[in-house]
């Protein structure tokens, strides 16, 4: 049996980056519980183009959880009500009928509004642009055993590449700090051989990159970790702490 | 070391060792508050000695560095991770991601803090540098323990030291670097314990003096 849902959503609107925001309130009913969150907010928006209302801008691509694009603080909660997903993976059965849904942009200083729910993610991109890579001559690919990873490293190594730069770990922390963010990028490179020779340049390069664009500073409340979607583990946070002592005690 | 020490890392560093220096420190002082159980003569003597001898004459001089060090740094990284957010938000439900503990350290710093303003006004500065010399630092102790007040804000204060230290330990260790997916679990573990060791400690006995002075 198909239930419905009749809610009320509490939307941030806001048109331009420096224009004052507020919250809207819309009714919305008959959403199946078989929905995924962002076709709710799709119904919603097709319910106000053709009320000829502005609809509400909110991030969105590959809706399958791998892109890192969606985001959403939904009743509190960075990407809702359900652990280990992104937005796009959250059903609208985890909804109870008649509740009121509120939905927020990312906040943080690093992360401004550009229109509604979205978010300048740029930030990201200037933290790995400032280390987040190896520096490689290409030429003939190399023989895929020619280096020897042990299954460990490897493993660990995947577990932090894992991570989709989505900023649940920003928007969750209560000091907005992106150290999962940072420790994610710094440990799946950290723990493989050919990203070990630039290991302390980046980690140092890439916090102070972070700090520079105003995150806060980690106070270890774990918070990012429970509301990552690819759960990545604070235990690498304690790697870059690692990486950065050591980068700075070697100099 | 100027960057290092400005680094949003390196500050919590900082944060994280004086910690540990004040943890040990706590180790140090229930220790010798133990000797009360064991007789007057025997907390006097080590009282006195920590009080004159100038070894830790110059101790207490770190000691009260590491404390200072320990606040203007929480008072600065707090001041950061605010401004970092110019922007709350309206709804927040933190309940399902971290501790309160983890989230209200600066809280729980605080009032522990105005105990110990409250407890040096009450001890040290009368051990150290009363006008009437003090006949027995046994009954200083003792008799405020009488004070049935007094007993419950200090069974409070250790209340709240409790929950400071519950997330302290096992977040120094994390900052410097010293954990892994394995140890995670085990400093939480160990610092539940460090820090149920060290409340427990304080406050059984004030509660068996308090006990003492009503029968
Ligand atoms: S660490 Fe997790 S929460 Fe943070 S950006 Fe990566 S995937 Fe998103
Ligand atoms: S839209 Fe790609 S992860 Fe949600």
């Amino acid at each position: 049996m198909i239930s419905t849902l009749n809610l009320t959503l509490k939307i941030w609107r806001q048109a331009a980056p420096k224009a004052k925001g507020k919250f809207e309130s819309y009714h919305i009913s008959g959403i199946s519980t078989d929905c995924s969150f962002l076709e709710m907010l799709d119904i919603l928006n097709e319910k106000l183009i053709n009320e000829g209302k502005e609809p509400v801008a909110f991030d969105h691509d590959c809706r399958e959880g791998i892109c890192g694009m969606c985001s959403l603080y939904i009743n509190g909660r960075p990407h809702g009500p359900d652990d280990d997903i992104t937005t796009c993976q959250l059903h609208m059965r985890k909804f109870k009928d008649g509740a009121t849904i509120t939905i927020e942009p990312w906040r943080a200083g690093p992360f401004p509004v550009i229109k509604d729910l979205i978010v300048d993610r740029k930030a990201f991109d200037k933290i790995i642009q400032s280390g987040g890579f190896i520096s490689a001559n290409t030429g003939g690919t190399q023989d895929a055993n020619a280096i020897l990873i042990a299954h460990d490293d490897c493993e660990e190594s995947m577990d932090a590449a894992a991570c989709i730069g989505c900023g649940a770990c920003v928007a969750a922390c209560k000091n907005s700090s992106a150290m999962l963010f940072v420790s994610a990028k710094v440990s799946h490179l950290a723990k493989l051989p050919q990203g070990k020779v630039e290991a302390t340049k980046r980690a140092k390069a890439m916090v102070a990159m972070m700090d520079e664009l105003g995150f806060g500073g980690c106070t270890n409340t774990a918070a990012c970790e429970a509301e990552c979607p690819k759960s990545i583990s604070i235990s690498h946070i304690a790697r870059l702490n690692r990486e950065y002592l050591c980068a700075n005690l070697m100099d | 070391m100027a960057p290092f020490i400005n680094s949003s890392i390196g500050k919590k560093v900082i944060m994280s060792l004086t910690g540990i220096f004040l943890l040990v420190f706590l180790v140090v002082h229930l220790g010798i508050n133990m000797l009360l159980f064991v007789s007057e003569d025997v907390f006097n003597a080590a009282s006195h000695f920590m009080a004159k001898n100038p070894v830790m004459f110059v101790l207490q001089h770190v000691l009260a560095l590491g404390f200072i060090i320990h606040i203007i740094y929480s008072l600065i990284t707090s001041y950061l991770n605010m401004k970092a957010r110019p922007i709350g938000y309206a709804v927040i439900d933190r309940s399902k991601s971290s501790s309160w503990e983890s989230r209200n350290m600066l809280i729980t710093g605080s009032l522990v803090f105005s105990f110990l303003v409250l407890h040096l006004i009450n001890y040290f500065f009368k051990m150290k540098f009363g006008d009437v010399e003090i006949e027995s630092d046994f009954v200083l102790v003792t008799d405020l323990f009488g004070v049935w007040y007094y007993t419950a804000i200090y069974i409070v204060s250790f209340i709240l030291l409790y929950l400071h230290l519950n997330h302290a330990f096992q977040s120094a260790f994390q900052t410097l670097g010293l954990n892994n997916s394995k140890w995670l679990k085990r400093w939480k573990v160990i610092g539940t314990i460090y820090a149920l060791i060290i409340c427990l400690g304080f406050i059984s006995i004030a509660a068996c003096f308090f006990a003492r002075s009503i029968v």
